[in-house]
């Protein structure tokens, strides 16, 4: 062994933004290695990957399409996991908040849209939240793992999605695919930015991670989730309710979560299918790590698993890649995150030197 | 006299058992030991004398194999050696008995004895030579006794019959008295002697002055990480041996004034049992007591007899059954939360510094916020008033001499010492009715715990109630009003100070844990009299 770990003694203020960095440059390499392997010329697969969405015409604007989300769901995140409440479930957070706001717009397509959208984002909200409320019920109640329960009830989300768009909310109209009737555009979220697609979901995300930063930095309630999850019995001697606090990260990050998915389904996608997500509420927990668990550093995070989604889809068009290059990208950061966080609390050093005197 | 390796005349001819010299270990941000030079002769009881944090932990555990010296060379019986592990040490024959005991709860002593020795044709006749040797050193012990329904003292027992079996040629005992009764105490002394009678020397590591003078011959005291002297304990005063300790002249707190204390209690507690949450934790059992105030009462006892549980229970940490078995100023708390008791009136302070009194990590600002929103009103519509925040821990900083650089230093960048003065400072200056306090000068340096005895005296004058849980009898002699010892979780009757004797409250602190009172030395009430 030429190289070991040295405890620091303490977090490493440096290492905690660099890490991130790191793990995002050793990802770049991997990736053009992995190009390289697979008979791509590197260079310009990265180029195609994580250049040309952004220099397309459309390229920016999308981009902050498909961050906000992303964004959404990993500032709800991060409030909890700063809280050690491990929320893996915000998949199915989203599918519930869809499925609830969809409803809605599907009920009452004639609704005046100043009416309609906003009571689409209360219903959204409500969604994830009543989708959060069983894990947190459970935790609080008899104390099972909320990583368990939240991540299982995914799947039943989207079972239940996949039973209303194949069964009750079908679109009579619509030749039997399993997909809902488009909404109404009184359902839809104005557009901000003419001939692009950026929606008021966005510009609500951007808000919702200025709030959030202010709740976890300024906040009596983001102080509470930061000590429960530094020093337990710290809050507990504080007086802070730990049920309290574990109910509060679940409800926003399943509200968030609920959120993001009313305003994808109505803005995007307009109507419920079984494809509502390409795996948003799983990426938001990249999200919220490469973003240091803080509201801000969610955003720059969202925007850069954004580009992967898109990178992805250039390099299926350029290159004929199939799909799972997305997936490989944000497999190895997350990989390579892990293993950068190290040394916020070890430093590297080279061999070690032999005992002097030591006869 | 600043002795050398091998150059102090009081040894003579002898041949060291271990020698020590240029002794350097460096830790990241801190330079554990500086050139440390250490002689210990056979069939000597030689003190490790030092403050929290002067090296004595870090000396010990390189000569134990537990870690490397950067540079330095170690002779074991004149022959030069590198001490590679614990395994290699105790093949050479060096033993033990760390100051936090590594035993399985569950299983059984001889179990445990067991599980610690290398080879499994040792295990042959264990049963025989654990009665053996505990019966010829006065270590009383049952095989067959689960360690769990142990008392802490025959917890120690089973450590050190665990080093006696390997026939040690030196015994290292790191701050072994902590966890014991002055009987414990004085029964473990004869024990060492006898040891060192029969030729096995005793490096025994301590910052308790009077242990050291009552058992040692010499003593290498330690500062900083460096030796700064060399004497005979026996021929010294305990002062002097503090001041070359500190490194600075002491000065004691000056004592309570105490004015008679009136009017009703401020803090009552009538009949309160509590179960533990711990697995192996101790149940409360019918506990009364009432404080009132301009009173300081001190709560005794041997660590693990329910000190955590009174004190979770105090502070609303857990709950009480029924809300009138704890009262403050006549209102009933016992099913209020820590925040409302604070309301009331009632400030704690925890045994433990980090991540229970304190978030290593967080501001120190911040950790003013942590149990001063509620009394100093520190927030403003549910956000933090940072500016008044970071006023109130200035306050406490400048009031309790906090060494550091300001409210935005970090928890963790202060001393242990630094820290207990600034979450003592925290609670004192809320100005509460009721103090509960635990353990305030562990592993605290002389000075600060100075700082701190006079705060809560200060706090005692100006009328309000303190209770005081510690392991430490003298800083409860030398604080309390009255006295009283949790054994088992049961609470004995307070006693006054003046009235109590070292011997009853020995006794008392024995509890019914089937530790025999052994006869007590003529000179157990000695060393711990309290400071006059």
């Amino acid at each position: 062994m030429l190289l070991r770990l040295e405890p620091r003694g303490q977090r490493s203020r440096l290492w905690t933004y660099a890490s991130p960095v790191l793990a995002l440059a050793l990802t770049v390499v991997t990736s053009a290695i992995i190009f390289a392997v697979l008979g791509k010329d590197p260079l310009q697969s990265l180029h195609v990957f994580l250049v040309s969405p952004l220099i397309s015409a459309t390229g920016l604007p999308e981009l902050f399409v498909k961050a906000a989300p992303l964004i959404l769901i990993g500032v709800g995140l991060s409030l909890g996991f700063r809280a050690n409440v491990w929320n893996i479930g915000a998949e199915g957070q989203y599918t519930l908040g869809a499925i609830f706001a969809g409803g809605l717009a599907l009920r009452f397509p004639e609704a005046p849209g100043l009416v309609l959208i906003p009571a689409m984002m209360v219903l959204g909200v409500l969604g994830g939240m009543s989708w959060a409320a069983i894990p947190a019920y459970l935790r609080v109640r008899w104390n099972a793992n909320e990583i368990l329960t939240s991540l299982m009830l995914t799947y039943v989300a989207q079972l239940l999605l996949i039973y209303l768009v194949t069964g009750p909310w079908r679109d009579p109209e619509g030749y039997g695919f399993p997909q809902t009737a488009l909404f109404s555009s009184n359902a839809t979220p104005p557009i901000l930015v003419e001939a692009t697609r950026v929606h008021l979901g966005v510009l609500v995300a951007f808000l919702v991670a200025i709030v959030g930063w202010i709740v976890l930095t300024r906040s009596v309630i983001g102080f509470q989730l930061r000590v429960l999850g530094q020093a337990p019995r710290a809050a507990r001697f504080a007086g802070f309710s730990q049920d309290k606090l574990i109910w509060l990260s679940l409800m926003a990050g399943g509200g968030l979560a609920g959120l993001a998915g009313m305003f994808e389904v109505a803005g995007p996608i307009g109507q419920l299918t079984p494809a509502i997500s390409p795996g948003y509420g799983f990426t938001a927990i990249i999200v919220a790590f490469l973003g240091r668990l803080h509201p801000i550093g969610v955003i720059f995070g969202g925007l850069i698993l954004a580009l992967s989604y898109l990178g992805g889809e250039a390099a299926q068009i350029d290159l004929g890649m199939p799909n799972a290059v997305t997936g490989i990208f944000q497999g190895v950061l997350l990989f390579f995150l892990l293993a950068c966080d190290v040394l916020i609390l070890y430093r590297l050093r080279g061999p070690k030197p032999s005992l002097a005197g030591g006869a | 006299m600043i002795g050398q390796a091998g150059g102090d005349t009081a040894i003579g001819a002898r041949v060291p058992l271990l020698s020590l010299s240029g002794i350097v270990k460096q830790f990241p941000g801190c330079l554990a030991n500086d050139r440390v030079d250490l002689t210990v002769l056979p069939g000597e009881i030689h003190a490790l004398l030092g403050e929290n944090g002067a090296g004595k932990s870090t000396l010990v555990k390189i000569i134990y194999g537990v870690l490397k010296p950067d540079q330095g060379e170690i002779h074991w019986q004149g022959q030069p050696v590198i001490v590679q592990n614990p395994n290699h040490a105790r093949r050479l024959g060096i033993g033990m008995v760390f100051q936090h005991f590594s035993l399985f709860e569950a299983l059984t002593v001889v179990e445990n004895i067991a599980l610690g020795l290398a080879d499994a044709a040792d295990r042959k006749g264990l049963h025989g030579r654990i009665a053996e040797i505990s019966k010829a050193y006065g270590l009383h012990l049952d095989p067959d006794k689960a360690v769990h329904d142990l008392s802490v003292g025959e917890r120690q027992r089973i450590e050190i019959v665990r080093c006696l079996l390997q026939k040690p040629k030196l015994l290292i005992m790191d701050e072994p008295t902590s966890v014991l009764t002055p009987q414990e105490v004085e029964r473990l002394f004869e024990t060492l002697r006898r040891l060192a009678h029969e030729g096995c020397a005793i490096l025994y590591i301590s910052h308790k002055l009077e242990e050291i003078r009552a058992l040692c011959e010499r003593a290498t005291i330690m500062r900083l990480g460096k030796v700064v002297a060399h004497c005979d304990p026996r021929k010294e005063t305990a002062k002097h041996l503090a001041e070359l300790m500190i490194g600075t002249e002491l000065k004691a707190a000056s004592h309570h004034a105490r004015s008679e204390a009136n009017g009703g209690p401020r803090l009552a507690v009538k009949d309160l049992s509590l179960k533990s949450e711990q697995q192996f934790g101790t149940d409360l059992k019918a506990i009364s007591f009432a404080v009132k105030g301009g009173e300081i009462l001190g709560i005794g006892g041997i660590a693990g007899n329910g000190q955590a549980e009174l004190m979770a229970a105090l502070s609303g940490e857990m709950l009480a059954a029924r809300p009138d078995t704890i009262a403050i100023d006549d209102i009933a708390v016992g099913r209020m939360g820590p925040r409302e008791r604070r309301g009331l009136g009632s400030c704690f302070v925890p045994e433990e510094r980090n991540g229970h009194g304190a978030v290593r990590d967080m501001s120190l600002s911040e950790n003013a916020f942590l149990s001063g929103n509620v009394r100093q009103v520190l927030s403003r519509n549910g956000l933090i008033n940072a500016g008044k925040t970071a006023g109130f821990a200035g306050d406490v900083i400048k009031s309790f001499d906090v060494r550091t650089t300001g409210p935005a230093a970090e928890a963790r960048s202060l001393s242990g010492g630094n820290l207990q003065k600034f979450i003592v400072g925290r609670e004192v200056k809320q100005s509460p009715k009721v103090l509960v306090v635990s353990q305030p000068t562990w592993g605290v340096d002389a000075g600060a715990a100075t700082a701190i005895h006079q705060a809560l005296i200060d706090l005692a004058d100006k009328g309000a109630a303190v209770i005081v849980i510690s392991q430490d009898l003298d800083e409860i002699f030398s604080l309390a009003d009255r006295i009283a010892v949790i054994a088992e979780g049961k609470l004995s009757q307070a006693i006054p100070i003046a009235e109590a004797s070292i011997e009853q409250i020995g006794l008392l602190m024995g509890g019914t844990q089937g530790t025999p009172a052994g006869p007590v030395g003529a000179n157990s009430g000695a060393r711990h009299a309290a400071p006059a």
